[in-house]
Parts: C-alpha cells; sequence; structure tokens
C-alpha cells in the first residue's frame, strides 16, 4: 500500500467511524415509541383497555373531574365541561408557556395551579394518585394525537436548557441521557433493551413499580440509575427536561397512559 | 512541611486525587498501568462473581461475556470474551481505572476516580465506584480471558 493509499483508507474509515461516534440526535423518521420496545404481551396490554391497569386511575380521574372540591366548591367540569372537547389535544401542547411564573408549566402543574387558583383547594403532593388519576384522565383525552409542543418563544431558553440537561453527564457514572437515549438506544442494558426516552406515554403504569407514575418519577429513577443527585418533583429543571423531550417527540402519537416494563 | 513541599512537585498529576478517600495513587505508562495498585495480587475469582454483579462493579450491564445468565448481558460495549489475549495486564488495568485517559467520550466509567462533580449524589461523592483490591481482582479475572 502507498502512502497516500494508507492515507485514503484512514479517511474511508473515519467517515465510517464519524457516524457512531457522533450519534446525536434521532433523524425524524427513525423515531419510535418505548411501546416499540417492549414485548408483545407487554404492548398488548398497553392496546386493551380492559387490561391496561393504568385505566383505573382514567375512570378514577373522571369521577374526580365532576366532584367539587375547595373553597370554591367548584368542579373541573363546572368550568371545563365535556373533556372530549375541552381537553383534546391539551396534553399534547404542554409543557407550556405559564404568564403566571413566567416560565414553563406540565400537565400535572397546570392541573395543581388550576386546584390552587380556581378551586381554591390544596394542590395535591407529588404522585398522589389522585393527581395522577386526574392527569391521566386529561392526557387520554389526546390519544393518538401527534405531540405538538407550542412554538412560543418565549420557551426557547427553557427548551434550552432542558437540551442542556439532557446531553450533560452526571453522577457517579458520568452518563447523560443523550449517551443512552440517542446514542445507544436500541441496545441492550443489562438485557433490557434503551427506548429512545420519549414522554407520550405519560402518566403510565410501570410494572416494576405496580403502579401510575409520572414522567418525572421515571426521570428520577434514571438519576437514580447513574448515582446522581435528583432535583426534587416539580422543580424547574425537570420541567424544562420535560420541554425538550416533548421537542424532541413532536410529531409522535400520544398513547396515555400508558404501559412499561 | 517543608519535606511535603518538596515532594509534592514530584508527585505524578494523579496526586491530589489520591488523596482522596479510597483511591490510590498510580502511574501511568503508555495506555497501561504497569504497577498494581494494591500489594496483594488480585484474585481472578472474586473478580469474576464482582464482574458479574449487576449492582457493584455493574461490568455486565454494558458487556457482553463469559458471565452466567446470558440473557441479562449488556450489549453496549465490547465483548469481555478474549479481552487478556486483546490487552495486556497494564492496558487492561487503565481501562478498568479510567478508560476516559483514552477516551473522553467513551461511556464507560472511570472505576477508580473520584472527581469534583457536584451532580454526583450524596451517597456516592468522595467515592471510587471500585476499591483498589477490587480493581485488582477484575484485572486479574480479565487477564484469564484468554479466548
Amino acid at each position: 500500500m502507498t502512502r497516500g493509499q494508507r492515507l485514503s483508507a484512514w479517511l474511508l474509515l473515519a467517515a465510517l467511524a464519524a457516524p457512531l461516534a457522533l450519534a446525536g440526535e434521532i433523524p425524524r423518521d427513525q423515531r419510535r415509541s418505548g411501546a416499540d420496545f417492549m414485548a408483545p404481551e407487554t404492548r398488548a396490554m398497553q392496546a386493551d383497555d380492559t387490561a391496561n391497569p393504568a385505566m383505573l386511575w382514567v375512570l378514577e380521574g373522571d369521577a374526580l373531574w365532576r366532584e367539587p372540591a375547595g373553597a370554591a366548591g367548584q368542579s373541573c367540569a363546572d368550568c371545563h365541561g365535556d373533556t372530549a372537547e375541552s381537553m383534546r389535544g391539551v396534553a399534547a401542547r404542554h409543557p407550556a408557556f405559564d404568564e403566571a411564573s413566567g416560565r414553563p408549566i406540565d400537565l400535572q402543574g397546570r392541573i395543581n395551579q388550576c386546584r390552587a387558583e380556581r378551586q381554591s383547594a390544596e394542590p395535591f403532593p407529588p404522585e398522589d394518585d389522585r393527581l395522577l388519576a386526574l392527569t391521566a384522565y386529561v392526557a387520554r383525552q389526546s390519544l393518538g394525537l401527534p405531540a405538538d409542543p407550542p412554538d412560543d418563544p418565549r420557551l426557547v431558553p427553557f427548551q434550552e436548557n432542558g437540551r442542556h440537561l439532557f446531553e450533560r453527564r452526571i453522577g457517579q457514572l458520568n452518563l447523560s441521557c443523550a449517551d443512552c437515549h440517542d446514542d445507544h438506544w436500541g441496545g441492550r442494558l443489562g438485557g433490557a433493551p434503551i427506548p429512545q426516552a420519549h414522554p407520550t406515554g405519560y402518566p403510565l403504569y410501570r410494572l416494576e413499580w405496580q403502579t401510575l407514575g409520572s414522567l418525572q418519577r421515571r426521570l428520577r429513577n434514571c438519576m437514580t440509575g447513574v448515582r446522581a443527585e435528583t432535583p426534587s418533583f416539580g422543580a424547574p429543571d425537570f420541567v424544562d427536561l420535560e420541554l425538550y423531550l416533548m421537542r424532541r417527540a413532536e410529531g409522535l402519537p400520544l398513547e396515555a397512559p400508558g404501559v412499561r416494563p | 512541611m517543608l519535606a511535603a513541599m518538596l515532594i509534592l512537585p514530584t508527585l505524578p498529576a494523579f496526586g491530589q486525587e489520591s488523596a482522596r478517600r479510597g483511591v490510590v495513587p498510580y502511574e501511568v505508562e503508555g495506555d497501561g498501568i504497569v504497577r498494581p495498585l494494591t500489594g496483594a495480587p488480585g484474585d481472578p475469582n472474586r473478580g469474576a462473581a464482582l464482574a458479574a454483579d449487576r449492582q457493584k462493579s455493574l461490568c455486565v450491564l454494558c458487556h457482553p461475556g463469559p458471565f452466567p445468565d446470558q440473557h441479562l448481558h449488556g450489549t453496549l460495549a465490547p465483548d469481555l470474551a478474549g479481552v487478556g489475549k486483546r490487552l495486556t495486564e497494564a492496558q487492561i488495568r487503565l481501562r478498568v481505572v479510567d478508560n476516559k485517559r483514552l477516551n473522553p467520550e467513551t461511556i464507560m466509567p472511570a472505576f477508580h476516580r473520584v472527581t469534583d462533580d457536584p451532580t454526583v449524589a450524596a451517597a456516592w461523592r468522595g467515592r471510587p465506584i471500585l476499591g483498589a483490591g477490587e480493581v485488582e481482582d477484575i484485572v486479574a479475572w480479565l487477564s484469564t480471558l484468554k479466548e
């Protein structure tokens, strides 16, 4: 091999290796729901309303929606009426910009905000079954609609912070979300397939939890896994991360309440 | 005090880290660490058990290899089968201790390193993933994997 040929061979190798080393964001046409990575029986459980355990929370949410709460004695239904109309697409557009706080708010944050301000009731604590039930019930009204994060320029800095948090290496294991979910999705971690980390099924029933949980709970699980500090529930960083995840999943159909292993 | 000042500059770059709890000093030569981290030699049997431990060493989460429970292997990192033939003991030792010295982008954690990273959970802060003796056990086992 001449020197020129050797150089060409190296350049070819470098060109071949580059896409692997710099995998980066997932191309739009390769985006896949986490459900695609599940065993057929788990997919069937999610698809069948009579088998999906999360539907119990949707039913409870339906009841809570009509129940007056707080000092105002108002129910959600008193203002919002029929959810099939008023709540259709709402989950697909959250997190959204909240005028009051001047930053993004996620769906369960919005429900708690409405509860405090309109119903004059105590906000639900994080992961409270009633909050999960109302969130699941509202999210269910967007079933099948594409994730449609708002094109609001005021959201951009928060979304960029979310991206930074997604790409930043953290914890004793020094791994970022992107290391696994952008660069190694489809691979196996301890035997379990790594999905692309799309937030389109939340809140969802995780078999490992044996209950319904929020996206923030799931994010905390991953952070604990890499031995990192976890922000508290409702922390602004979590909402920014949720916002980035929603942008990253733009166009994928919502499937809440989902089921995951 | 004077002695310490005289000695300090002669320590290799890892001197500051070595002062931390649980991390011993070592010397990188080329792409390896020739001298073992401990006086006592590593035990390959202990290393085999440790390497298969999903909570402690975590090796099996990413690497396929000659582990029990084949279906619980990761597929994110090179197969450990034959690593003892592909790499020298010194090369294996550096890759276990701190592979980021060779490739800062690698997803492989540095197993015997401590940093000031404030994102590390309080329970793990100031501690390496593996102690020096554990590193040597794993290096001893990996070095036996000749095929």
